[in-house]
């Protein structure tokens, strides 16, 4: 598994996307730090990059390395290896990657400027983002042989998470304001990867008094050492459940 | 002959108080209690077991040493009051009060001053004590450069630092005020002043303040408090170059008004309180040359509010830079420095050609329904504020600052005097 995660490895970083993603990251958080006189202010700016452009080049990445590897795969396929090896490998081969690039892009800078624990939670949260969304990646291009519907897939995939589910939340809480919703706002957090990272790290910023306003239940779940646990082990289950779905159905695909 | 003796006498009397040195306990309720006036009663170095000493009598009582670890310890063993002052002209000075008891019914202080005037408490070092400086229907008294440390339990068992009530004239300078339910606590207070005082980890308030007019407060500062400060039913006060800082929670605020007319609100800071000023049923206010940064929303002013002008303040770096309930503006806001401001300036006169609209779509939904607070810095929170800035619907049509400045004010430096913790 190894060598074949290897070889995943050595392809993507030979197409030079990785990289260009990597300085791009790194650009633009040195530019964030360097910018605001204050550190927190980068950290605030960071979070809008890790919310929207690491989900979208994650997604994005997955789906087309996943669809420009398919004969790589039918030849893997072809030799003595198991489906779940061949999936797994591809699945850490680019896991591995993009997870670099945000560590050197992200991390690097963070952690020299402001490597408090604001900082390394930002970084975390980043890095089960990246996570997250190649997994839902993974799936969406499992469920269809056709390029050019995958990739749409994943973009939907990712404009759901992003924009569209908080739409609904919102919507959502508007017409139900008559009622109590405290419990409500807390389970809508957990149903978006998104938007659970985003609390975990507004949480850790100086905003966290104003989320109290979201209700109290909420803001003792998520201020408590065991409700950041929970967030983040909600978040690992939207790495593992996803990619368990996609491994699921890879090992019965017709390729 | 016999005359002149008679008058030498008298006033010998008069002039030449006498000086008592004590060493303990017994010397020292003894020579309180055959002290004339204007007598001086210097308390050496030592621990004094004291429960309830009246002194009615103009006296001095004073620690002998100047170190705080050196003043003489009044102990009252969490049995009752230390010292009750009933007269006027006493000075206390340089003594540690200690171990004040707690009841419900009674109020018990390490100094208590009842219906007298002209009464100093300067210099003393407070700890433990369920109230610290009680003043109860006083005139002109001045408490000064005390240290009163506390270590609070709830709420209701918990006692005020410095409490005054009913009281005209006083002075309240330079203490240090930790770990009580209110830091200074004022009702029906006037034509006082409080200033360069410093307040931190109340558990209620830093400055509890009301009925209390034309008094002045300035220089002081109130940090992480457990609320704040609150200034209530109150007109005519100024508030000048204090500091509100870190005042965090879900229901904290730099400075909560309620019910306050005709005040002055000059030259302070609010940095980093979940709200800077919480404006309830205030008129004729003026809030001018005031700094907010870092605030979770820099001001909330309810529709209840009136005739108040916001002129000449910085917001900078603030999540909201203000909030409102209502839909109707009674207030007026000029001039003001919005870091969010990105307007232009094209005659170059220093004031933006398009007017700022401080209050978010955002912070409309928050205020009415705010669970909606959870979706704080997201995508759709920004897309949906950017829309209603060009197509402006659910925020108040009139809520706005026609001529924001494009550069901070330049407000005078915040440099208040520390005030030194006394260890001891």
């Amino acid at each position: 598994m190894n060598k074949v995660i290897k070889y995943v490895i050595y392809d993507i970083l030979r197409n030079k996307f990785v990289m260009s993603y990597t300085l791009l990251l790194l650009l633009v958080s040195l530019a964030f730090f360097g910018f605001e006189a204050d550190a927190n202010k980068g950290l605030l700016s960071l979070l809008n990059i890790i919310l929207m452009v690491v989900p979208l080049v994650s997604i994005i990445f997955t789906t087309i390395q996943f669809y420009n590897s398919y004969e790589f795969l039918e030849l893997l396929s072809a030799q003595p290896i198991g489906r779940k090896t061949i999936f797994l490998s591809q699945y850490l081969g680019i896991g591995i990657s993009l997870c670099l690039a945000f560590v050197i892009g992200v991390g690097l800078p963070t952690i020299l400027l402001e490597g408090t624990t604001k900082g390394l939670t930002l970084i975390l949260c980043g890095l089960l983002l990246t996570l997250v969304f190649v997994s839902l990646a993974l799936l969406a291009s499992v469920c269809t042989k056709d390029k050019a519907k995958g990739i749409g897939i994943a973009l939907a995939i990712w404009f759901y998470f992003s924009i569209v589910y908080d739409g609904f939340v919102l919507t959502a809480l508007l017409s139900f304001s008559d009622y109590p919703l405290e419990k409500a706002s807390l389970f809508f957090t957990t149903l978006n990867p998104s938007d659970l990272a985003r609390i975990i790290i507004l949480m850790k910023l100086d905003i966290s008094a104003l989320l109290g306003m979201t209700g109290a239940i909420f803001q003792q779940f998520f201020s408590s050492i065991l409700g950041i646990f929970i967030a983040i082990v909600l978040l690992i289950l939207w790495i593992i459940v996803p990619a368990w779905r996609a491994l699921a159905i890879f090992n019965k695909k017709d390729l | 002959m016999k005359k002149l003796t008679v008058i030498f006498i008298l006033l010998s009397q008069l002039t030449f108080a006498k000086t008592w040195k004590v060493n303990n306990t017994s010397e020292l309720l003894k020579s309180v209690a055959h002290s004339s006036k204007n007598d001086s009663v210097i308390v050496k170095k030592g621990i004094y077991h004291i429960t309830n000493l009246i002194i009615d009598k103009p006296i001095y009582l004073i620690g002998g040493e100047s170190q705080p670890q050196n003043y003489p310890i009044f102990d009252a063993n969490y049995k009752g009051e230390i010292i009750t002052v009933k007269s006027s002209g006493v000075y206390i000075g340089k003594i540690e009060f200690r171990h004040v008891g707690e009841t419900s019914s009674i109020d018990w202080a390490g100094i208590k001053v009842l219906e007298s005037s002209n009464v100093t408490i300067k210099n003393n070092y407070f700890r433990d004590c369920y109230f610290g400086v009680y003043l109860s229907a006083c005139t002109k008294i001045q408490v000064l450069g005390n240290t009163v440390i506390g270590h609070p339990k709830e709420e209701q068992t918990t006692g005020n630092g410095i409490h005054a009530w009913k009281c005209d004239s006083i002075k309240i300078a330079n203490n240090y005020v930790q770990g009580h339910r209110d830091g200074i606590y004022f009702e029906f207070v006037t034509n006082s002043l409080i200033r360069q005082n410093f307040t931190t980890q109340n558990i209620r308030y830093g400055l509890h303040f009301m009925f209390s007019h034309n008094d002045t407060y300035e220089l002081n500062q109130f940090v992480n408090n457990g609320a704040g400060v609150a200034v209530m039913y109150t007109k005519h006060v100024t508030m000048r170059s204090n500091l509100f800082k870190n005042n965090w929670g879900g229901a904290a605020y730099g400075i909560l008004l309620k019910d306050i007319s005709d005040s002055q609100i000059q030259h302070n800071q609010f940095i980093s309180n979940t709200v800077g000023i919480y404006l309830e049923g205030c008129s004729r206010t003026n809030i001018i040359q005031n700094e907010f940064s870092n605030d979770g929303i820099a001001m909330r002013i309810q529709a209840s509010c009136d005739d108040n002008l916001i002129q000449n303040n910085n917001f900078i770096a603030n999540t909201f830079d203000i909030a409102t309930n209502g839909n109707s503006v009674y207030n007026t806001i000029l001039k003001n420095y919005w870091e969010k401001y990105d307007g232009y300036d094209l005659n170059h006169d220093g004031i933006g050609d398009v007017a700022y609209r401080p209050v978010s779509l955002f912070s409309t939904l928050i205020e009415r329904v705010p669970q909606t607070m959870m979706l704080l810095r997201s995508f759709t929170a920004s897309l949906l504020d950017k829309i209603e800035k060009i197509i402006p619907s659910l925020t108040p049509e009139n809520l706005k600052d026609e001529s924001p400045l494009m550069k901070p004010i330049r407000l005078v430096p915040f440099n208040p005097k520390a005030v030194t913790v006394q260890k001891s």
